[in-house]
């Protein structure tokens, strides 16, 4: 494609980055922080222990807090899709629209509704009445994220669908294959699991907190033993999920996958890196030899845990951009130049239906319905590269590869940390010693910012690892954009930008504050 | 069986629908948003203030939800309406977006202590989601009535040779600016934001026990209801008298059409009833919490009566082969709920689904009557520990 403003491109893809990065701060918080308080709720129903209510209703001040901004910066991201990627929402609103739809119609109205009767009600409603609105609470949020992954999902692995010539879309031929999407599975459960166990992790590290601080240190054991609980439940989970979304990684987008190893050159029996050190200046071509200046690797550990057979391909980047005969990878030029084709077989359709020319449009259009031979083998030779033909180069379909990677790694060295972390604090909650034990309670402050860090990872990997592919395969990000200028994109980023700073700087001070001030009692006071 | 029967025209029309209903709800959920302007004109003290906020704050989540699921449901079911006008129309919908953004941290972080900014920036914040958040949404769907200058071209997605691959082309520099500079669309920007702020006033009227604040309220809603009802009647007056944006049904060609929208409603006659029955209906609201000596109820006769004044206007403008978003830059590119529609799958699998908002209106309203059972007041405010 020529004369493509770059600066457009890479300034929709940085603002879009940010806004979700900024709402992925409170997201997960929601998620996990909801469990736990509903679970806390509900001792208090089970056993009349005030304390209960109190130690719920603190994490639930902490809750509202970081809910309302939450949805703030929500919104933005549903009006992005318009306003920063209008031939998206197009190409794919057909698909996408409906995942987006469901989730306002039924879990923001679920969360909106209970989340007012859990603050508001609890003079108005009966005991089991505010428990159960608790719980829809959390139901609520993780629907929200059930059907917004399922959105997500469909773009990695754009299943369930088929494209009309006469519209210039994708449109949904199957809405159980969109909702069962094998990658919609494991990412929703990797996410909700993942986000529960950083929930667990905040209660514990704030809980740590007032242990160091030798304050309200009943509500500190009680919050912690049944964060500690639920997080160390969660955090198996999350790794068992992990893998699973990896295995589907290897599937789906190798690429991806190939850029989270820096893998250049596949092989059979593929190592698996632990931790390296990419040499500057790795790039499509690049011996594998030559891509670590320093690698800790595990042999045959890469196809084991993606294919579960320890010789299995797995193909490097080279083979998916130069091609590799031997293992029918077709090189990324080829792809290019039959998605050009695909693209001018449309165009060809288009002409014919301009010219009113019905014979020619009724020949051309055969070559768009898979149901027909003719169909079904153009696509499988040339439409499936549909995407392709918007690409100019094949270098340009790699993502960034040192950031994948390291994202990685943070992420998964942080997940396994964070299991250590619950075992060896219900060790010592159960010994009655993690009173005493402030390095713990130091570390467990601590891992707070990185469960934070670990959480951002995991969606680096997800969406620079799928990079240049807005829909995988389908619609590169350069075709995706809106027609506006990029100095407005621009001024768009940076009233973001400084808005949320703002607005975190407020969050971070009422949270922090609110910490301090403790679980009040049932007057109202702090105790 | 009956899902196959179903004509995709009967999809496109029962969606159009489902829009209209949200847009309803959402403009009458908008007193919120006009509560937000009278926090410092009704509220005299700290603990007026408190109680505005309050009342407001219960139910502020209702209407952002609302405008979150209005889009949502908007780009999943007539897709084409999102890439074109969000994604052309730039500026006011960035500009309404700001203008909530700031809203939702508002109601909770403005009383917390230690907020960086402080209570009165919040509220000011709030202030700004009244002012703008409503005039801009009227400016917006005015364009429906008085059309954008945009291209909407589904071969552009061939040209590889120029790099312009975009579907939805904004023709105007100013990305949607530009409709501030009509005077139709301030008309209906501003009735808009009229019109919030007397819903938020009954609102105040049926939600707070304080007689201050009552009398206040009470006088407010003289000098607001005024300027909402001539301007409402302005705005009337000028669709029912403008050339409106028709489709031929069988070449599908669009064009301009003397009285359209006042033959649209003559050509349905339920929707001009409702119409007239909404408007008396709140007129009804407005007059008798003016005339009568402690009025509670005018929210729900005004309610009722913007539901349906909204609906029938959206009715109005998309139904009965007119072009719901017209394009006075290329007619032809104009949208209608036929073409810029999803799939009939789509539609098909979201009417499915949209079989459940009467029970999803169900637990709302249950929610809605038992929070609302104590009307707020000084000391209930003081017994609460989660408040605004």
């Amino acid at each position: 494609m020529e004369n493509v403003d770059l600066s457009l491109i890479d300034w929709s893809r940085a603002q879009f980055a940010m806004t979700a990065i900024y709402h992925w701060l409170f997201v997960p918080l929601t998620l996990g922080l909801s469990f736990i308080i509903a679970i806390m709720e509900t001792m208090y129903v089970r056993t009349g222990n005030e304390e209960w209510k109190r130690t719920a209703k603190f994490w639930m001040t902490l809750f509202g807090i970081n809910f309302a901004i939450g949805v703030a910066t929500g919104i933005i991201l549903e009006f992005e899709f318009g306003t920063n990627w209008s031939n998206f929402s197009w190409f794919a609103g057909d698909m996408f629209g409906a995942p987006l739809a469901i989730e306002g119609m039924f879990a923001f109205f679920i969360e909106a509704t209970f989340v007012a009767i859990m603050f508001f009600g609890w003079n108005k409603f009966s005991k089991r009445a505010h428990l159960i609105s608790t719980w829809m609470v959390a139901i609520g949020a993780t629907l929200s994220a059930v059907w917004i992954l399922i959105a997500n999902a469909w773009m990695q692995n754009p299943v369930g669908t088929h494209f009309n010539p006469d519209t210039a879309r994708f449109e949904m031929s199957s809405f159980w294959e969109v909702v069962t999407n094998p990658v919609a599975i494991s990412k929703f459960f990797h996410t909700a699991t993942s986000s529960y166990m950083m929930g667990a992790i905040f209660v514990i590290g704030v809980s740590c907190w007032f242990l160091i601080k030798k304050r309200n240190v009943d509500f500190a054991l009680r919050s912690i033993k049944v964060a500690a609980l639920f997080g160390v439940a969660m955090s198996v989970l999350t790794v068992f999920t992990g893998d699973n979304s990896g295995q589907k990684m290897g599937k789906h987008q190798p690429m991806k996958l190939a850029a989270s190893e820096a893998l250049y050159d596949g092989a059979e029996g593929s190592s698996l890196s632990v931790i390296g050190v990419i040499k500057p200046g790795a790039k499509v071509g690049t011996p594998q030899e030559d891509v670590f200046s320093v690698n800790i690797e595990i042999p045959k550990m890469l196809s084991f845990m993606t294919y579960h057979d320890l010789d299995a391909y797995i193909p490097g980047i080279n083979d998916l951009t130069l091609g590799n005969k031997e293992h029918g990878l077709m090189p990324a030029e080829e792809k290019i130049r039959r998605g050009r084709l695909a693209n001018e077989a449309l165009k060809e359709y288009n002409t014919a239906i301009t010219q009113k020319d019905k014979v020619e449009a009724e020949r051309l259009r055969k070559k768009f319905d898979k149901t027909t031979e003719e169909g079904k083998e153009f696509y499988e030779s040339y439409f499936q590269y549909f995407g392709y033909g918007f690409l100019n180069n094949p270098n340009e379909l790699v993502p960034n590869v040192p950031l994948t990677y390291y994202s990685f790694r943070v992420m998964v060295a942080a997940g396994f940390f964070f299991i250590l972390l619950f075992v060896l604090v219900i060790l010592f909650h159960y010994k009655r010693k993690l009173e005493n034990m402030r390095w713990l309670q130091w570390i467990a402050l601590l891992s707070i910012p990185l469960v934070y860090l670990a959480s951002q990872c995991g969606w680096v990997v997800a969406e620079v690892g799928r990079q240049p592919w807005v829909i995988q395969d389908l619609l590169p990000t350069m075709a995706a954009v809106s027609n506006i200028e990029a100095s407005s994109v621009q001024i768009t980023f940076f009233l973001f930008l400084t808005l949320f700073a703002i607005l975190l700087v407020a969050e971070l001070k009422i949270m922090i504050t609110q910490i301090k001030l403790g679980p009040k009692d049932e007057g109202g006071n702090e105790k | 069986m009956i899902l196959a029967a179903i004509s995709y025209s009967f999809l496109q029309h029962y969606w159009w629908a489902i829009i209209s209903l949200l847009a309803a709800l959402l403009v009458f959920l908008l007193f919120v948003q006009g509560g937000q302007t009278f926090i410092y004109s009704i509220g005299k003290t700290a603990a007026d203030r408190n109680m505005l906020v309050n009342a407001l704050g219960r139910k502020w989540e209702f209407t952002f939800t609302t405008l979150v699921t209005f889009g949502g449901t908007f780009f999943a079911s007539f897709p084409l309406f999102y890439s074109t006008s969000f994604g052309g129309a730039y500026w006011v919908w960035i500009a309404i977006l700001f203008s909530f953004i700031i809203q939702s941290v508002a109601y909770e972080y403005r009383s917390k202590p230690n907020n960086f900014l402080g209570r009165k920036t919040f509220d000011v914040f709030l202030f700004i989601n009244g002012a703008l958040g409503t005039t801009l949404l009227g400016v917006a769907v005015s364009t429906f009535f008085t059309g954008s200058q945009f291209e909407v071209a589904h071969s552009n997605i061939t040209n590889l040779m120029d790099g312009n691959v975009i579907i939805s082309q904004w023709k105007n520099p100013a990305h949607g600016l530009e409709a501030l500079l009509n005077i139709q669309n301030l008309c209906l920007g501003f009735t808009i934001f009229f019109l919030a702020r007397v819903l938020g006033l009954l609102y105040f009227m049926n939600s707070i026990k304080s007689d201050e604040i009552y009398a206040r309220t009470k006088k407010q809603l003289l000098y607001n209801a005024i300027p909402f009802v001539v301007l409402f009647i302005t705005y009337i007056v000028m669709i029912l008298l403008q050339d409106g944006f028709a489709v031929n049904p069988e070449t599908k060609e669009v064009y301009m059409h003397p009285y359209k929208y006042l033959h649209n409603f003559l050509d349905m006659p339920v929707i001009l009833i409702m119409f007239l029955i909404g408007v008396l209906l709140v007129l009804w609201g407005i007059i008798s919490s003016l005339i009568k000596e402690s009025e509670t109820k005018g929210i729900w006769f005004a309610g009722v009566g913007t539901l349906f004044v909204v609906f029938a206007l959206l009715i109005n403008v998309g139904y009965n082969n007119t072009s719901y978003y017209p394009s006075t830059f290329d007619l032809q590119s104009s949208l209608t709920i036929e073409n810029s529609c999803s799939s009939p799958f789509t539609l098909k699998v979201m009417g499915v689904v949209s079989l459940f908002i009467p029970a999803i209106a169900a637990y709302i309203w249950w929610a809605w009557k038992t929070m609302n059972r104590k009307k707020i007041t000084l000391e209930e405010l003081e017994g609460e520990d989660h408040k605004y």
